[in-house]
């Protein structure tokens, strides 16, 4: 039996369209849109100014506190201004835009081909050369990577978990990492593992990538302590406290920090950006990202700069097909639908979605018949249902009773209502809500 | 949601072929009947007293109703009286409270059981089997639960000899409404459901299991008073209920912790009026009570919460 979580979960139709092909380094863009705040907590301090000279991995803007996140310069070029763009989440952010001259690198970062292996640094070190590098978490939530390996005094870590599930349909941006930089990547685990002080490392893959298990567990077998879990393929077994339960069973209470099961989960990607920052003192300013959708051309896997446009990575696999009806930011089941294609890509932008008119547009909406579907796939033991009835009457404070801040917002609630209701948007709104009421409580 | 609702109803196909092979021409009378006028009530009833736009009849929701009153009928009913059953299921027991999804109690037995109380006589004559050009000339018979209650009560006239088998009972061969008779094809629909993930099998599991365990305590107990326990289980509207009508979404519990409380209480029930009752059949009643609670239910059984095993550590 394939290990998988305990509650919940659903089978959506995996569309990995873009699946096995190789990853393409993307072209340059003319002017770089990079956004101040591309991860959870306060949003990075620029410290150039208009008319400044920046190299590829000139840090551009610093961490604001202590959960923030440094920024560095993804091209080589001058400084345009610093002003807003309107992003994924819809809303205007402010952003260093950069014109392009030329693909100079500081020259401190290593951009050879070998593999580096070892590492004198203490862990401490290693967690400074992190921060340094700006890393954040790559699966999407962009928590900054060096405050998740700084645990607080009273949790101790027991193990490192990577995150090589990538449950959420048509996205392959990590599978395809994990065949092409699987040695980095173990090389980025072996780094983390000694930046948490622990001896043990659990790579969880979900079973429809073989060809990833086998060349991961080719190169895991050269270190001690790290085992390639193979995992029952069930959405969502990518979120962190399913993929936490799967592994080691242990279930993270409601409210509390994953550490306190003992586990410190990192994506793959975020492993590679590790390993690039530590052994190639290369600090994170590109990424792997999937462009995807049934009437793409050509679907693609990009290696792309930070604050490159959507519209120039979409023209890169043909264009935007005539049919479009919506583009999601990220995947089907989690991703957000873009305001427009010129959104500039981010850290956490693992996929561009496609969808043509027909997959678009919304089913009528039918009152809710109470079938238990629901109750039955929330990977959280939450009631949607009843959270979807309470956001729509605006009962948020009985909400916050029925753990709304449990919602890991997977959306399995809604792929499995048979009266297509958008449990998942009812249950945003609450979380967006109750979390505004706790947060006004806290501060008073 | 229509994929479901269809679904139920290809789930319904085996116990309807049987109710045509044993009571023909009655059984067809009366579920077009029921299907039609439920169908009728309930766009008439959106369309000129609620005066809706649009109205649910294409969700299939109705047809379902339809089906399940008659399958609660006998098969001599006239049409008059079930036309008044299905206004009173959809009327009453579901147009009145909002439509689809916000009725309490199981429209269809919800009519079957209005009729029971306002017909007595025309509901409680079931014709025997095999007469299958008659409608409500046909002859009538004792069925196996009248026969139960009469030598549970010790009336004269009953014994145990009088009941069919079980093999019988299981395929259909005995007086009763039009779709309980046969247990094996109610199953068949049952397995159906379950492929199709239609319903789980938290609610009709634990209703037969209960009614198994109890009724069988009941059997070692007085085995002159009580028959054997497998004979409950295939008798009467057991079957039917256990599987169509408590499992009915809108009117059962959403957790499956809730739904096994609801289903071992149908069963409890169900057996208490049986033996003890003034009535031969208690499935409708029980399941009707145990409506009553979801609410009730579903506020204190709550889903098992992630996390909550390692709170308590």
């Amino acid at each position: 039996m394939l290990k998988t979580f305990s509650i919940g979960g659903v089978h959506p139709q995996e569309n990995k369209l873009s699946a096995h092909q190789a990853i393409i380094t993307a072209e340059l863009p003319r002017q770089a849109v990079i956004l101040l705040g591309q991860h959870i907590g306060a949003p990075a301090k620029p410290i150039v100014a208009k008319g400044d000279v920046v190299k590829v991995g000139t840090k551009i803007a610093e961490a604001a506190g202590f959960v923030s996140a440094a920024i560095h310069s993804s091209v080589s070029g001058k400084v345009a201004k610093i002003d807003t763009v309107v992003d994924a989440s819809g809303y205007a952010k402010p952003a260093i835009y950069i014109d392009v001259e030329g693909d100079e690198w500081e020259e401190s970062i290593d951009r050879s081909e070998t593999l580096v292996q070892g590492c004198d640094l203490t862990s401490e070190e290693i967690v400074k050369k992190i921060a340094d590098a700006g890393i954040v978490g790559l699966g999407g939530a962009c928590f900054p990577t060096h405050v998740k390996l700084t645990p607080p005094p009273s949790f101790k870590a027991e193990c490192v978990i990577i995150n090589g599930v990538e449950c959420e349909p048509y996205l392959t941006a990590d599978h395809q990492l994990m065949l092409e930089h699987a040695a980095e990547i173990v090389e980025g685990v072996a780094l983390l593992m000694k930046a948490v002080k622990v001896n043990k490392a659990f790579i969880g893959v979900e079973n429809n990538k073989a060809d990833a298990i086998e060349i991961m567990n080719k190169f895991a077998a050269t270190h001690a302590g790290m085992e390639v879990v193979p995992l029952k393929v069930q959405y969502p077994q990518g979120g962190e406290k399913q993929l936490i339960d799967a592994i080691t069973k242990r279930q993270v209470a409601s409210g509390a920090l994953p550490i306190s099961a003992g586990a410190v989960v990192q994506n793959v990607g975020t492993a590679f950006a590790v390993y690039e920052a530590v052994q190639k003192n290369k600090p994170l300013f590109e990424r792997v990202i999937t462009v995807t959708g049934k009437s793409v051309a050509k679907p693609s896997n990009f290696l792309a700069r930070i604050g490159t446009p959507m519209s120039q990575l979409i023209d890169a696999c043909g264009g935007l097909p005539e049919d479009t009806g919506k583009v999601i930011g990220g995947g089907p089941m989690m991703g957000k639908a873009l305001v427009h294609v010129e959104v500039p890509m981010s850290k956490g932008s693992s996929g561009i979605l496609i969808m043509n008119k027909k997959e678009a547009n919304r089913a009528e909406e039918q009152t809710c018949i109470r079938c238990s579907k629901c109750v039955s796939a929330c990977p959280m033991g939450l009631e949607p249902y009843l959270l979807g009835a309470l956001s729509e009457n605006g009962d948020f404070e009985r909400m916050e009773n029925e753990r709304i801040m449990d919602c890991i917002e997977c959306g399995s609630c809604q792929f499995t209502c048979p009266a297509n209701r958008p449990l998942l948007d009812y249950c945003r709104l609450g979380k967006a809500k109750v979390g505004g009421m706790i947060r006004a409580r806290q501060a008073k | 949601m229509q994929k479901n609702m269809y679904g139920v109803l290809i789930a319904l196909l085996p116990a309807f072929v049987v109710s045509l092979l044993f009571f023909g021409l009655g059984a067809l009378v009366v579920t077009a009947t029921s299907v039609a006028a439920c169908v009728f009530f309930e766009w008439a009833i959106a369309k000129f007293l609620l005066k809706k736009s649009t109205t649910t009849v294409g969700d299939g929701s109705a047809i379902i109703t339809g089906v399940l009153l008659a399958f609660n009928l006998p098969s001599n009913l006239p049409i008059w009286i079930i036309i008044i059953g299905s206004l009173f299921a959809i009327g009453v027991g579901k147009m009145s409270f909002g439509g689809l999804g916000c009725n309490p109690f199981n429209p269809a037995l919800a009519g079957r059981v209005f009729l029971l109380l306002s017909f007595p006589v025309q509901m409680t004559s079931w014709p025997v089997v095999g007469q299958l050009t008659s409608y409500t000339d046909a002859t009538t018979g004792a069925t196996p639960l009248a026969i139960m209650k009469g030598i549970a009560k010790g009336a004269p006239g009953f014994s145990v000899d009088q009941l069919p088998d079980a093999f019988q009972l299981f395929i259909g061969q005995n007086g009763g409404c039009i779709g309980e008779v046969s247990a094996a094809a109610l199953l068949i629909g049952l397995l159906y459901m379950l492929m199709k993930k239609i319903i789980t099998w938290h609610i009709p599991v634990s209703i037969l299991v209960t009614v198994f365990v109890f009724s069988g305590i009941m059997y070692l107990a007085k085995p002159e008073l009580y028959v054997a326990p497998i004979m409950q289980l295939l008798s009467g509207g057991l079957m039917l209920g256990a599987v169509f009508m408590a499992t009915d979404y809108v009117t059962s519990p959403m957790s499956h912790k809730g739904m096994l409380i609801y289903g071992v209480s149908i069963g409890l029930l169900t057996v208490v009026i049986r033996l003890f009752g003034a009535y031969p059949e208690g499935m409708s009643f029980a399941i009707l009570i145990m409506n009553a609670f979801t609410p009730l239910i579903n506020n204190y059984c709550k889903p098992k919460r992630f996390g909550e095993v390692a709170k308590k550590k």
